[in-house]
């Protein structure tokens, strides 16, 4: 585990054992890569943000059809960078039965599996829960930092708290067999402003 | 300067910090000096409580119990922000200083709300906010001082709003936050840092008024070889928490100050074993140098996240036939404490509880509670207790009458809660609770006829003197007290605003507002005019208790709007 070079692994790393930072070789952190802090662009790939598959390609075919969702960065497939400077690149991926989405969800879907900003636009959380509506029976993302709730079957159309607008789409397409992402984010990343 | 002009000066000055001016400057600003301070004027408010002992009470008695009824709006202002107005506005001779969420100050004329100017700050796109809020601004001779959310403490020229410095006090990507109102003391600026639920490792830090150099930085979690090191295992102290998110108290004849600091991290206590100080405890600190001169710690091991960020106020008590030079903290861990400033330390006196607990078992002769196991959360079981995380009484101030001798507390009864605790790994900047945050429990006790409970106490022996309870709401808001024997609180979810009767406890008096009100009431005079004011705007743990409620009280209010508004009353004449 210490040769893996991605920043988080070597971070759970020295938690884990304490005794990897040490002898971490200096290199370039993950956030100076060109390209690692640019937004998601047309082509990009995405990859698996955590877990045991962090950093493998994400086919429509590893993620379970109703969610909850797989938390992804987009990498640029001809450099091989993973955008993870900025953690507004952050994405959620989830799979839903395609009848249930709207047409404007539907039209940017890959198959039943769309995209979102995992970014919470009310003060910029992460968004972390896959639960049921406050008001339904329906499972939805929810940021747990004050309980907003998008609706990832409306275009993320915020259905409880206090999020003034919803969370930007990011369109998909497959590739081999691959998610790609199929324009940039559909809206402002991040807080409504700069706050 | 013309007006265009100016701000074209301002943004040259600066690319990422703006001032807006409208109606300024100032003319004849009323420089705060060190005796101001230490002894300020009945009409202001220059202090987070308004005076360092942090006991929250106004001498003014012009509104008062008889004419109370009369009390009427003369102005409002809207502050175009949303989410949890926490400030007291602060008033320097008709001066009235507003901070909000999302870093802004607002100057106004304290008569006539006419705004002399404004403060954005530009926070970074990539901010993550968990409580997007700020609790006022300290003054010091012509300047202010506002700390922010992206961890940096500013100065801004308090007749002009102009930046004079700004420093980074730590790195916001890491979870550093501050959200607290500066404590100034004989020209440095002390705050505490926020973030518990990050991973951090929590400091208290002074900086001089003038340049904003750091002048001294003290741990709350001691370092290898420090006071108190063994308290933590292996590395837990780079990481175990105790932040210092609120103002402090400070003890002028003693020039000591007083800062609570909260839970150790992250939540359940096995993840971090031993009694780790000072986390839940109340240091008592050499504005000097930053030194530790004592501390007291409220509850070892927490795991309940009950911190104990609220400073003790410091109350001179007649008790056992003696003046007792105390310090009085209603805690989050629902144990309502008396302890003594002494020569040699700080010393536990008495501690009951003030809310149903089934926590503590006792309380031993050292001011050390006993904690029931049952009810102490752990890894990989779900554990309830009462109260809640959110505790007896949160961040929200207590208050004290220098004529009644009683505590005013903004107390939450029967509400217990619960979670699973479970190991997480920490990754910089992400929230390290110990739980999912969704699991995070809240359930009325069966039975309960109430929830929020304002109460009087006597200190001095203990006993609850009067309490009004709230059936169908928290009560979520600090208190403030007035010779004119009035408590005034919000924090209510029928936006309401209210004045009770400080001996009896009859309710006086009450307005509804825009929004919730959590902000700090205060009472300040103008031209022989005594007047009242808050801010009203619901957000933060207030809407948090509000929505974990959702469904579970049957009638309960779950639509308080969101958006701040500064409310000034004055009794119709
Ligand atoms: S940041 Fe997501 S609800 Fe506030």
């Amino acid at each position: 585990m210490c040769q893996d070079p991605t920043r988080r692994a070597l971070i759970l790393t020295a938690l884990a054992t304490g005794a990897c930072l040490a002898s971490a070789r200096p290199s370039i952190a993950e956030e100076d890569l060109p390209g690692s802090s640019e937004r998601p662009q047309k082509g990009d790939v995405l990859v698996f943000a955590e877990g045991d598959r962090a950093g493998e390609v994400i086919k429509p075919q590893d993620l379970q059809a109703g969610g909850p969702p797989v938390r992804a960065w987009p990498k640029d497939p001809k450099t091989s960078v993973v955008r993870k400077g900025s953690r507004l690149n952050e994405i959620l991926v989830v799979k839903l039965e395609p009848a249930e989405l709207d047409e404007e969800t539907r039209s940017r879907a890959a198959g039943g599996v769309v995209a979102y900003s995992a970014i919470c636009v009310h003060t910029g959380c992460p968004i972390t829960a896959w639960v049921k509506a406050a008001g339904g029976d329906k499972d939805v993302f929810k940021c747990v930092c004050h309980n907003s709730e998008y609706d990832p079957r409306q275009s993320a159309q915020v259905v409880f708290g206090p999020a003034p607008r919803r969370l930007p789409a990011l369109p998909l397409a497959t590739d081999d067999g691959s998610l790609t992402v199929a324009a940039a984010f559909i809206g402002k990343v991040g807080a409504q402003q700069a706050r | 300067m013309a007006l265009k002009q100016w701000l074209l000066s301002g943004l040259l000055a600066s690319t990422c910090l703006v001032s807006v001016a409208a109606a300024g400057p100032i003319e004849n600003y009323s420089p705060v000096t060190t005796e101001r301070l230490k002894n300020p004027e009945p009409g202001n408010w220059m202090h987070y409580r308004r005076t360092y002992d942090g006991q929250g009470y106004s001498t003014l008695d012009q509104i008062n119990t008889s004419n109370v009824k009369n009390l009427v709006p003369v102005w409002t202002f809207s502050t175009g922000v949303v989410e949890g107005h926490q400030a007291p506005p602060i008033i320097n001779n008709g001066v009235m200083f507003v901070s909000t969420p999302e870093g802004q100050v607002i100057a106004l004329n304290a008569k006539t709300g006419d705004e002399y100017w404004r403060y954005k700050r530009q926070l970074p796109e990539d901010l993550f906010q968990l409580h997007p809020t700020n609790r006022g601004v300290g003054l010091w001779e012509d300047k202010l001082y506002l700390a922010t959310t992206d961890d940096h403490l500013v100065a801004l020229d308090a007749k002009t709003g102009k930046v004079v410095w700004d420093t980074k006090v730590q790195d916001y990507k890491k979870g550093q936050y501050l959200t607290l109102m500066p404590l100034v003391v004989d020209g440095k600026v002390i705050v505490g840092g926020s973030g518990g639920e990050f991973g951090i490792r929590g400091y208290i830090v002074a900086y001089d008024a003038n340049t904003g150099k750091e002048l001294w930085r003290t741990f709350t979690i001691p370092g290898p070889g420090e006071p108190g090191h063994d308290t933590w295992s292996g590395d837990d102290w780079k990481t175990g928490g105790a932040p210092a998110w609120m103002t402090g108290t400070y003890d002028v004849d003693t020039r000591t100050v007083y800062w609570g600091t909260g839970n150790a991290a992250p939540w359940p206590g096995e993840t971090h074993p031993g009694d780790n100080l000072y986390s839940t405890s109340v240091l008592a600190l050499d504005p000097d140098s930053g030194k530790m001169k004592s501390y007291f710690q409220y509850h070892q091991n927490d795991s309940w996240d009950w911190d104990e960020v609220d400073a003790p106020m410091l109350i001179d008590l007649q008790r056992d036939g003696r003046t007792i030079k105390s310090l009085v903290h209603p805690g989050r861990n629902a144990i309502f404490w008396v302890l003594e400033r002494k020569p040699e330390g700080i010393k536990y006196v008495a501690g009951w509880p003030f809310v149903y607990t089934n926590v503590w078992k006792s309380i031993d002769p050292n001011g050390k509670p006993i904690a029931d196991p049952a009810h102490k959360p752990g890894i990989g079981k779900r554990v309830e207790f009462c109260p809640s995380l959110w505790g007896g009484k949160d961040w929200p101030s207590a208050a004290y009458s220098q004529k009644t001798g009683l505590v005013y507390v903004p107390a939450n009864e029967n509400f217990c809660g619960g979670f699973t605790g479970e190991k997480v790994p920490l990754v910089a900047g992400k929230l390290w609770l110990g739980t999912k945050p969704e699991d995070i429990g809240l359930t009325p006790r069966p039975g309960a006829t109430h929830f929020g409970e304002l109460q009087a106490w006597d200190p001095a022996t203990g006993k609850k003197v009067w309490s009004h309870n709230f059936p169908k709401s928290q009560l979520f808001g600090s208190v403030t007290a007035t010779a004119g024997d009035l408590i005034f609180v919000g924090g209510t979810n029928d936006r309401m605003f209210r004045a009770f009767h400080a001996k009896t406890g009859e309710l006086l008096w009450e307005q509804k507002t825009n929004s919730g009100i959590v902000g700090m009431p205060i009472a300040y005079e103008v031209d022989g005019t005594q007047y009242i004011a808050v801010q009203s705007g619901w957000g933060v743990d207030a809407q948090r208790i509000q929505d974990a409620l959702v469904g579970k009280v049957p009638g309960l209010e779950n639509n308080v709007p969101q958006g701040g508004v500064v409310w000034v009353f004055a009794v119709k004449k």
